[in-house]
């Protein structure tokens, strides 16, 4: 079997007060390789979980992960991944944090150089090659955080609010930024975010979750992905489908905040 | 109700032996401290007195010729800015030079020129007494007094007796500073009973009082001798505080001829080679121990009583101790460093492992990182700022530690030298040894202030 599948994944928190946390239950997903899937829910519902448990920072209670016919079981170069903020290396620059990852497998220096300076290009920061990280800002942190992910050629990418600290503006170029480098390296990503908008832009596949226990709630195929490639983003947001999809989730999940919210309070 | 705490009160003493000081015991100790209070105050308010005139100075006259520069400029928020506060460097200087001022005022430099307190009085002055007998007949005499400093040794002229009656005419030399006693018997009297000292200088005296005679003051005591003090005036002696000029002489001296045949850099060398080496030998054992506590549990279940006792321990306290065992050769001190060193290191390098932030860990693992690679391309930088900053606290320690432990022990080195000097109140080379040793620390904090930025430009910026 190619692609990522996920099976019957559950995931239980126990706390040391005794209790328990249901983060994930019974999860079944399948995402072909090439897929751009953006996941959305509201706060708890267990999208960073599933996420760690892909990465495999994270061994689920129950069922099982493959990808690409293997087991997941422990952190590996075929699954890459993007933090919100905080995992560059501060101690080095930004060619030496590019080229960390084929650097630890031990492959020569000329072909790290060589693969450094093709992402740099790709991410648009040829000329902050020897920057320290701490003299860049936050949009190109982010950049340099994608372009060392992709220095492993990784088989999927898993982004954990990857621009939830950026600004608008910035957010906006970046969201172009993870569309040309879905489509020029064909590689299957999954993103998760807090915004309706971006999930719409960035998910060929859009999977809403839902919390307590945390589950996938409704699943939708979008177009807004394959026509934002190298388009103004602005423009895709005034396509017809784009408003009616964007509020239907909204309400979604503002009900599900609801609903936890009235629990909370009875 | 007493009755059934007495037997416990009584359990308890039984137990540990204290004896309940006493009231005025605890009296005087606080009193002495309230004292203090007004001294420390008194001080503090003269310096700033000074700091006071010499903002003013600064103010009117250079501020407003530099204008401030740069971003702060800018700031219109600067109180509670802590970003804006930067040592001014007037300040600084003014403040150094108002401590030499005070010190050259309080010994009566000459670099001062004019500006001198009242200096003691020096050669020869004299005053009248006279006399009483039992028959109640009255004589005057004459005391001479020579009063010189502390390292002469004048020739006395004899006092001219041939004309006298029975009070008689002497002649005393006194060091400054000092007071010279003359009793009755030495100014004639036969037998003290009845004898007399009625006025000095004509004014009349009685026992328990004082009479000023110009250059000094005479008091008459209780068993009718004269206590003869020549004005003190208002510096301090050479035994306690000698001039800068002194200092500056002897350091001359000192720098070539060294003190009980050990060089002064030669002292301070050994001193140096010994942190250096303690402190090394801390590191080396302090940061993989550290490493391990922050990686291991049972290591840091294993290690972590022996730290926390040990931590706060001073490593003073080690000393009598240290030298019971190794005596007080260098294997001792050396030892005694280490153990300064070690617990630092150890809490320094502990704290920086704990301190990586988890997404570094997942992100090197997720881009094929091995644990090796881990410990040594993540961990090991990541904690660099924090071991830095434990090596900086302890050079402190050790170099602190390395001039105690040579007070107490040691054939060379800066503690030694001081040590050694105060025994026979060589107050000048003591006075060389604390600036000696202060400014070597300072020297050190700011070396590894500079190698911290050189070394690790990320800090605190993460
Ligand atoms: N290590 C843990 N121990 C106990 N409970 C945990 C742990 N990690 C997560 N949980 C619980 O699991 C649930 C899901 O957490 P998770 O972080 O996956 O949510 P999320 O969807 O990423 O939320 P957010 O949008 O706020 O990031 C939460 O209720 C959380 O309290
Ligand atoms: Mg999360």
């Amino acid at each position: 079997m190619s692609g990522l599948n996920i099976n019957d994944v559950s995931m239980t928190f126990e706390l040391p007060n005794g209790g328990s946390v249901e983060a994930l239950k019974n999860i079944n997903l399948n995402i072909q390789k090439g897929e751009l899937v953006s996941v959305l829910g509201p706060s708890g519902c267990g999208k960073t979980t599933l996420l760690n448990i892909l990465a495999g920072f994270l061994a689920p209670t129950d069922g099982i992960i493959n990808l690409n016919g293997e087991v997941v079981k422990k952190p590996s170069s075929e699954r890459g991944m993007v933090f919100q903020q905080g995992a560059l290396f501060e101690w080095m620059n930004v060619s030496k944090n590019i080229g960390f990852g084929p650097k630890m497998k031990g492959t020569p220096q000329s072909e790290i150089d060589e693969k450094v300076t093709e992402l740099l290009d790709i991410v648009g920061l040829q000329d902050f090659a020897d920057k320290m990280i701490y003299e860049m800002s936050g949009g190109m942190q982010q950049r340099v955080a994608l372009a060392r992910c992709l220095a492993n050629d990784p088989d999927v990418i898993l982004m954990d609010e990857p621009l939830g600290a950026l600004d608008a503006l910035t957010r906006e170029k970046m969201q172009s930024l993870v569309l040309d480098i879905w489509k020029k390296t064909g590689k299957t990503i999954i993103l998760i975010t807090h915004s309706v908008e971006e999930a719409l832009l960035l998910g060929e596949r859009l999977i809403v979750m839902a919390p307590r226990p945390g589950r996938i709630h409704k699943e939708y195929n979008l177009p807004f992905a394959e026509l934002g490639v190298g388009a103004d983003l602005r423009e895709i947001k005034r396509h017809k489908k784009f408003g009616p999809t964007r509020d239907e989730i909204l309400n979604m999940i503002w009900n599900m905040e609801e609903e936890i919210m009235g629990r909370a309070e009875s | 109700m007493i009755n059934s705490i007495t037997p416990i009160t009584a359990s308890i003493s039984n137990f540990f032996w204290f004896n309940m000081p006493e009231g005025s015991e605890v009296a005087g100790l606080l009193s002495t401290t309230i004292w203090m209070v007004f001294g420390i105050a008194i001080i503090f308010i003269i310096y700033m007195i000074f700091s006071a005139a010499s903002w003013v100075i600064h103010k009117f006259f250079i501020d407003s010729r530099n204008k401030a520069k740069g971003y702060t400029s800018l700031k219109t928020v600067t109180f509670g800015d802590e970003s804006a506060v930067v040592a001014n460097r007037f300040a600084s200087v003014a403040s150094v030079v108002a401590i030499f001022f005070f010190w050259g005022l309080a010994t009566g430099s000459s670099l001062l020129g004019p500006i001198q307190l009242p200096a003691p009085f020096l050669g020869k002055t004299s005053f009248e007494y006279t006399a009483e007998d039992s028959y109640g007949k009255r004589d005057k005499g004459t005391v001479n007094l020579l009063v010189h400093t502390f390292n002469d040794k004048p020739k006395l002229e004899k006092a001219d007796n041939s004309m006298s009656g029975f009070a008689k005419n002497s002649a005393i030399k006194v060091r400054e500073r000092r007071t010279a006693l003359l009793s009755a018997k030495k100014i004639g009297a036969k037998e003290t009973e009845g004898f007399n000292i009625i006025e000095i200088n004509g004014q009349p005296i009685s026992r328990n009082e004082k009479i000023n005679f110009g250059n000094g003051e005479v008091l008459l005591t209780s068993k009718g001798s004269m206590q003869i003090r020549p004005y003190a005036g208002m510096t301090m002696e050479a035994l306690y505080l000698p001039a800068p000029e002194d200092v500056w002489k002897s350091f001359l001296k000192l720098n070539k001829e060294g003190y009980t045949n050990v060089g002064l850099w030669e002292n301070v060398f050994w001193s140096l080679i010994r942190v250096i080496l303690g402190f090394s030998l801390g590191c080396l054992f302090g940061i993989p121990l550290g490493f391990a506590m922050g990686l291991s549990n049972w290591f840091r279940g294993w290690f972590d009583p022996i730290v926390e006792f040990m931590r706060p321990v001073p490593p003073l306290a080690l000393i009598p101790l240290i030298i019971i065992w190794f005596g007080i050769g260098e294997q001792g001190k050396i030892s005694l460093l280490f153990l300064a060193a070690l617990w630092i290191m150890t809490i320094a390098a502990r704290a920086g492992v704990s301190g990586v932030n988890i997404s570094k860990v997942h992100a090197a693992y997720s881009l094929g990182a091995t644990k090796k690679q881990l410990l040594l391309k993540v961990i090991l930088p990541n904690s660099l700022p924090e071991i830095f900053t434990g090596a900086r606290v302890a050079m402190g320690v050790c170099w602190g530690t390395v001039v105690a432990a040579e007070l107490v022990a040691a054939e060379k080195g800066a503690g030694k030298m001081i040590i050694a000097a105060s025994k026979f109140q060589l107050t000048d080379i003591v006075i060389i040894g604390i600036i000696i040793i202060g400014i070597i620390g300072f020297a050190i904090e700011v070396l590894m202030r500079k190698a911290e930025s050189r070394l690790i430009p990320w800090k605190g910026r993460g």
